[in-house]
């Protein structure tokens, strides 16, 4: 596919692989022409990405490509050299991760990002860390512990003490805790019994139907693309495809590369 | 008996104190993960700030040490922990902040480098904050040496009257000479008895009182007399101290007091008559106890029940995740930088206050305090809150049980004997363990 960009027409293969992504909702998120390189490591070269409100979008792609970098320099993890992101069409790229979550963005990252010394109930009430509305953060905790009744029964334990799965969850709801109108999830099923994975995508969509929208990172291509609305493939720090899901899934490209279809 | 419980009594006033800087240093290791080595500078800033502080109050509105107000102390208190505080704030925004990236090694030797600078711009000879009385010399005119002529003399006639500035009682920085800080905190014996009270009725010779009671005086304890006596219609008291042998004693006995150039005539003075307790117990370490705990206390819900302390507890564990929960890390960094050197600036100053002789900011007696204190934090846990209140005392009473029991000279030894021996047996210290509880 990287062939795409060397082909004697590119401007028509292109064309043909990336199509904007045109839905109904407002613009909730725009990356545009994003580099970001750690030290003489480039990882980004140009990406663009389009999420908007409403959506699931997921961005697939191999390991290194480059997935958890954008995530990362959207929610101001890293400082990419050159680009533009909007949220909401406010500019946001050089704000620290912590104006973010203010901003109404929250990013569980990869690896889940759990405080291992801290009890399952603190980590849960850091995600409301930068809220003040003691009602709302109250009603939001009672969601995410339905969404997430495991957790609830840990609350007492040290975080560290939780597995794998019940860390995953753990981290899904302490996102939900700051209320995001944009979610970003990195790889949320990493090393997670094909069951809990399950559970972990059905509940990614009741999110979303619940009025969340989400930027999903995945290498379980299979599972993301039948959840998202549009689908983005990374490969070595750039946009090799963009279309809707379905068409996504169904293409030969990303069946043979990412679904371990033949 | 009253030995070990006098020197147990030391023990815990001197380990609330260890015990505070050591949470200084556990703090900022939980947080950056580096062995902050000004620390102890930042201690010795406060005791000096104690010093200059509580001097410049005194001589400005001409009170004594002890009638200084109660709020002295309270206003000296802050005054440390506000110098110590900025102090901190800017130590970490300057010195450590430019190299959160940088490998830890690179800020360490930061560490020392600010601590050196601290050492040395500390005892520079500093401009005077308050002097004493003006000295005023008056000789004939033909006499005036050419040092004296320079100073501009006020000739009238032949004498010549010259004013001297009077001597520097507080500098800022604090120059290289050490000082005595006043004692600005109420102190007395706590558990006292009074074994009598009353007039002493006629005796004619002075220095003597007659008692108006029978009392029994016990064999191996001190007593002394506090005597109130009106002179020229100004109330007076003084404390005396008895010269009898112990035993019955009936009234209308006459009981000598030490001899003094200028016996008083105790004739019709109110006098009362003191036993002092086998273990004296001093308001001083009462109160330097009592605000330690406070301090520990309230450190303790702080970083365990409120919403900061988490944060400072996340941030501690991964500053990355900490900043994506809407944490902001420079904040929560510059907080607990503060936090630490206002405790160390507390207990520097009810430090002054037990022992006022304060060496010169470069001494290596503060330098061995520090490092003390230092023990006691990776005795208890590098990183531990609870870990360092624990050190603290675990190490003041090694050292003065070992003083007492053993020998005084080898006092630093224990500490460092005791370091090695919990670091073989726990290299993690007593409370750290592999699933860390830091801060
Ligand atoms: N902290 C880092 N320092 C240096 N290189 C990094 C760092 N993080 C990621 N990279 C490099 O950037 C590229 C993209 O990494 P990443 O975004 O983690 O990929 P993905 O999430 O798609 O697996 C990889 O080549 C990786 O080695
Ligand atoms: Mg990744």
């Amino acid at each position: 596919m990287s062939a795409a960009h060397t082909d004697d027409n590119p401007a028509k293969l292109a064309e043909q692989h990336i199509r904007p992504n045109t839905g109904d909702g407002p613009v909730m998120l725009q990356v545009s022409d994003l580099h970001m390189a750690y030290g003489a490591i480039r990882a980004l070269h140009g990406v663009d990405l389009t999420v908007r409100q409403g959506q699931i979008v997921t961005l697939i792609g191999c390991n290194g490509a480059g997935k958890s970098t954008t995530l990362r320099s959207i929610s101001g993890m890293c400082k990419p050299q050159r680009g533009k992101i909007t949220l909401e069409g406010r500019e946001i790229l050089g704000l620290p991760s912590h104006a973010m979550v203010r901003l109404g963005m929250a990013h569980s990252p990869e690896g889940r990002g759990i405080f291992a010394n801290l009890t399952v109930e603190e980590n849960l009430e850091l995600g409301a860390f930068a809220r003040r509305d003691k009602s709302g953060i109250a009603a939001d905790r009672e969601r995410a512990l339905t969404l997430f009744p495991r957790v609830r029964e840990r609350m007492k334990q040290m975080a560290g003490t939780l597995s794998g799965g019940e860390q995953q969850m753990l981290a899904m709801a302490r996102a939900l805790m700051a209320r995001p109108r944009l979610l970003l999830l990195d790889e949320p099923s990493l090393g997670l019994a094909p069951q809990i994975v399950q559970t972990i995508f059905k509940i990614i969509r009741e999110i979303n139907a619940a009025g969340t929208t989400v930027l999903l990172v995945e290498q379980n291509a299979h599972m993301a693309l039948n959840i998202a609305h549009f689908g983005y493939v990374l490969e070595v720090g750039r946009i090799v495809m963009a279309r809707p899901a379905k068409e996504l899934a169904a293409s030969d490209e990303v069946r043979k590369a990412y679904l371990g279809g033949h | 008996m009253a030995d070990f419980f006098q020197t147990l009594i030391a023990t815990i006033a001197v380990g609330s104190l260890y015990a505070l800087v050591a949470l200084g240093y556990t703090l900022v290791y939980g947080i950056l993960k580096f062995i902050n080595f000004a620390h102890s500078d930042i201690f010795v800033l406060g005791a000096w700030t104690t010093f200059a502080g509580s001097t410049v109050f005194l001589t400005k509105f001409g009170y004594e040490p002890e009638q200084s107000p109660w709020w002295l102390g309270v206003c000296v208190l802050l005054l440390a922990i506000f110098v110590c505080g900025l102090t901190g704030y800017l130590i970490e925004r300057f010195a450590y902040r430019p190299l959160r990236k940088a490998p830890r090694l690179n800020v360490l030797i930061t560490a020392i480098g600010v601590s050196l600078l601290l050492q040395n711009v500390g005892q520079l000879p500093g401009l005077a904050l308050v002097r004493g009385p003006e000295r005023v010399v008056t000789k004939p005119a033909d006499q005036l040496t050419d040092r004296e002529k320079s100073t501009n003399p006020e000739i009238a006639g032949d004498t010549a009257t010259i004013r001297e500035p009077g001597e520097a009682l507080a500098t800022l920085p604090f120059g290289s000479s050490p000082k005595r800080a006043p004692t600005i905190l109420p102190d007395a014996v706590l558990n006292e008895t009074v074994v009598a009270s009353g007039t002493s009725k006629g005796g004619a010779k002075r220095g003597v009182i007659v008692l108006d009671q029978a009392i029994e005086l016990v064999p191996d304890r001190g007593y002394r007399l506090e005597i109130a006596r009106t002179i020229d219609g100004q109330p007076r008291r003084e404390s005396l101290n008895l010269a009898v042998e112990p035993g019955k004693y009936e009234a209308g006995v006459e009981l000598a007091t030490q001899p003094r150039r200028n016996p008083a005539d105790l004739d019709g003075a109110r006098y009362t008559l003191v036993r002092d307790p086998l273990v004296p117990i001093r308001l001083l370490d009462v109160l330097i106890v009592a605000s330690s705990l406070v301090l520990m206390a309230g450190l303790q819900v702080l970083v365990f029940r409120t919403k900061l302390g988490s944060a400072m507890r996340a941030v501690s564990f991964n500053v990355d995740t900490a900043s994506l929960m809407g944490i902001n890390v420079n904040f929560v960094i510059s907080f607990t930088f503060v936090l630490g050197t206002a405790l160390a600036a507390a207990a520097a100053f009810l430090y002054a206050m037990k022992y006022p002789s304060l060496q010169q900011p470069a001494s290596g007696v503060w330098v061995l305090l520090g490092l003390k204190a230092f023990v006691a934090a990776v005795v208890g846990g590098i990183g531990n809150v609870r870990g360092a209140v624990l050190g603290g005392f675990l190490i003041a009473g090694i050292e003065f049980f070992g003083a007492r029991y053993i020998s005084t000279e080898l006092r630093d030894v224990y500490v460092f004997g005791l370091l090695i021996v919990v670091l073989l047996v726990r290299p993690n210290g007593l409370l750290g363990s592999a699933v860390r509880e830091k801060v």
